[in-house]
């Protein structure tokens, strides 16, 4: 080390709040956002389409299958109810699944209009909606592998090291303290995080898209019996339905995680890219 | 000292304020997506965009999915012990109901349009065709599915007896079951579908009169149906009374190649 950096370093040390990193780069940035456009709306049109035929089944066939989840809204002396059945346990859910207003009429339906698009149950449309933005989904998402792999993201930043691997008790420990990483450590992703990105990278993400392509009859022909893979067309359905729950479970602890994180500071690192590094311990030495 | 603690509470409640205003943020965010994509939803630029996606699902699985595979069979354990009905039950059209209360004995399914020999063909001349049984899986664009026996003879080669001019491009069928009433612009709301020439020569796509062993019943379609195995049910056109060979469809009620796509659905039903 010349003498020349060993001047410069206390400087640095002394303003600890200035050091920021450039976290992500522009292609990550684009491709995220266009994810969360594409999500929401996969989403919301996904559950108009399962609305128009609000129950789940195990196997190929949904008169000999098995159902294990089913919305509907029923007329009581009190008034109409919504009742949501998963497995052989019914819960009222009134307002919410099965039965919900819309436009002040209570309407049988079973994800609400405000979780819809469109909001009006209207199948024909749900579907072009899902089915021209799956095409942005899948593309971006495919561009979004190979930029990982090709650029080193994959290996540099997503994939854990051993030594992380190891430390992984402590990990968890600092997540149920809600304690965030401060410092050097904050440079790279968590060990929790970075294996919860390669779930839904190469797990949820390819799971959702393989098991909606397995509901299309065309290409059920790709070879014969593919689809009985995964149990069935009616099980390929409640896969691609308990997939899409296990993405918007990943996008609520997400979400979360940046409000405790710090929203600003994460916000303006997935707009602009740059990244302030939390201190590692709270300022003391405030001099009179 | 205090002064450091003042900043800090102050910043404390300052980022707490901001955690509101971005919380309510969101929450508009939200509502002005859902509202904005119910607007794009009636806009018909738009919903012309999103239905693009059509040519590129059709020309996807041409690709991936050769035009002559074939849809999976099962065996005869799969078949659900009845088999659902769905959209018309029983058409209440005065023509249908003769038919029906005299067993169809009077049925005869006519084959016209752009063909060189237009001809009739009665229930019975059908069924002495050789015959095509395959047991598949039926899967409506609601999402259910059943799984059924048919029985038919294969659309192909009956179409090859009326010889389909070179400028045919569509199978027309046109069906006995009002959806919604006579409509007063003359436009009947009868059923009707359209398939392509390839698919309808197609070895699985059949003219079924037989389900399940026994006579095509009249919720599923009597007397005849169509099968179109590799496409929604909502291809499958039922209570057949008529096929004809197009050039285009543009003309016929709403435009789109059939009832359902009329109000929206798209005419490729592979998807």
């Amino acid at each position: 080390m010349d003498t020349s950096e060993s001047e410069r370093l206390p400087v640095a040390e002394a303003m600890p709040i200035a050091r920021r990193i450039y976290r992500h780069r522009l292609p990550v940035r684009l491709m995220h956002w266009i994810n969360v456009v594409c999500l929401v709306v996969m989403l919301g049109s996904g559950l108009n389409i399962f609305n128009a035929h609000p129950t789940l089944y195990w196997g190929n066939d949904s008169v000999t299958g098995t159902p294990w989840l089913s919305m509907r809204g029923e007329n009581t002396a009190a008034g109409p109810v919504g009742k949501t059945r998963l497995g052989s346990t019914d819960f009222t859910t009134t307002g919410v699944l099965g039965m919900s207003k819309v436009e002040g009429q209570a309407t049988s339906r079973g994800f609400p209009s405000w979780a819809t698009i469109p909001g009006t149950q209207w199948l024909a449309a749900a579907r072009n909606w899902h089915l021209f933005f799956a095409w942005l989904f899948v593309i971006n998402g495919v561009c979004y592998v190979a930029y990982t792999v090709f650029s080193r993201h994959l290996v540099r930043d997503l994939i854990p090291t051993r030594d992380e691997l190891k430390n992984i008790g402590r990990s968890i420990l600092d997540h149920v303290k809600f304690k965030h990483r401060t410092g050097d450590a904050a440079k790279r992703y968590d060990v929790l995080q970075s294996l919860a990105y390669l779930v839904v990278i190469f797990g949820l993400l390819p799971l959702v898209v393989v098991c909606g392509l397995a509901l299309s009859p065309r290409l059920n022909t790709v070879f014969t019996g593919w689809v009985d893979l995964l149990g069935g067309r009616q099980s390929a359905r409640s896969l691609h339905f308990l997939a899409a729950a296990g993405l918007v479970l990943f996008v609520i602890v997400h979400v979360a995680q940046v409000f405790i994180a710090g929203v600003w500071n994460e916000m303006r690192s997935i707009i602009t890219g740059w990244y302030r590094i939390p201190e590692d311990h709270p300022k003391q030495e405030v001099r009179p | 000292m205090s002064a450091t603690k003042k900043t800090f509470t102050l910043m404390r409640s300052n980022q707490r304020e901001r955690r509101h205003l971005l919380r309510g943020a969101f929450a508009a965010a939200g509502a002005a997506v859902l509202t904005g994509c119910d607007k794009l939803s009636h806009n018909e630029g738009f919903v012309e965009t999103l239905k693009s996606a059509q040519r590129l699902n059709q020309a996807a699985a041409d690709i991936v999915a050769p035009r002559s595979a074939m849809a999976q069979e099962f065996t005869q354990a799969d078949v659900a012990p009845v088999f659902r009905s769905n959209g018309t039950l029983n058409p209440g059209d005065a023509d249908y109901v003769a038919l029906r209360d005299s067993g169809f004995a009077a049925y005869k399914l006519k084959i016209g349009g752009l063909v060189e020999a237009p001809a009739e063909f009665t229930l019975e001349q059908i069924r002495a065709m050789p015959a095509r049984t395959q047991i598949t899986r039926h899967d409506c664009v609601e999402g259910w599915s059943c799984i059924g026996k048919w029985k038919g003879v294969q659309l192909g080669p009956l179409l090859d007896q009326v010889k389909p001019k070179p400028e045919a491009k569509f199978v027309l069928f046109r069906c006995y079951d009002s959806m919604d009433g006579p409509s007063l612009d003359g436009k009947d709301s009868r059923y009707y579908e359209t398939i392509g020439l390839d698919e309808a020569h197609h070895a699985q796509t059949l003219l079924a009169y037989e389900l399940n062993d026994k006579a095509l019943p009249v919720s599923n379609g009597a007397p005849l149906r169509c099968r179109v195995e590799r496409q929604l049910g909502y291809k499958q056109a039922k209570y057949i009374r008529s096929i004809e060979l197009v050039a285009s469809f543009d003309a016929i009620r709403g435009g789109k190649g059939g009832y359902w796509e009329d109000e929206g659905y798209e005419w490729y039903g592979g998807i």
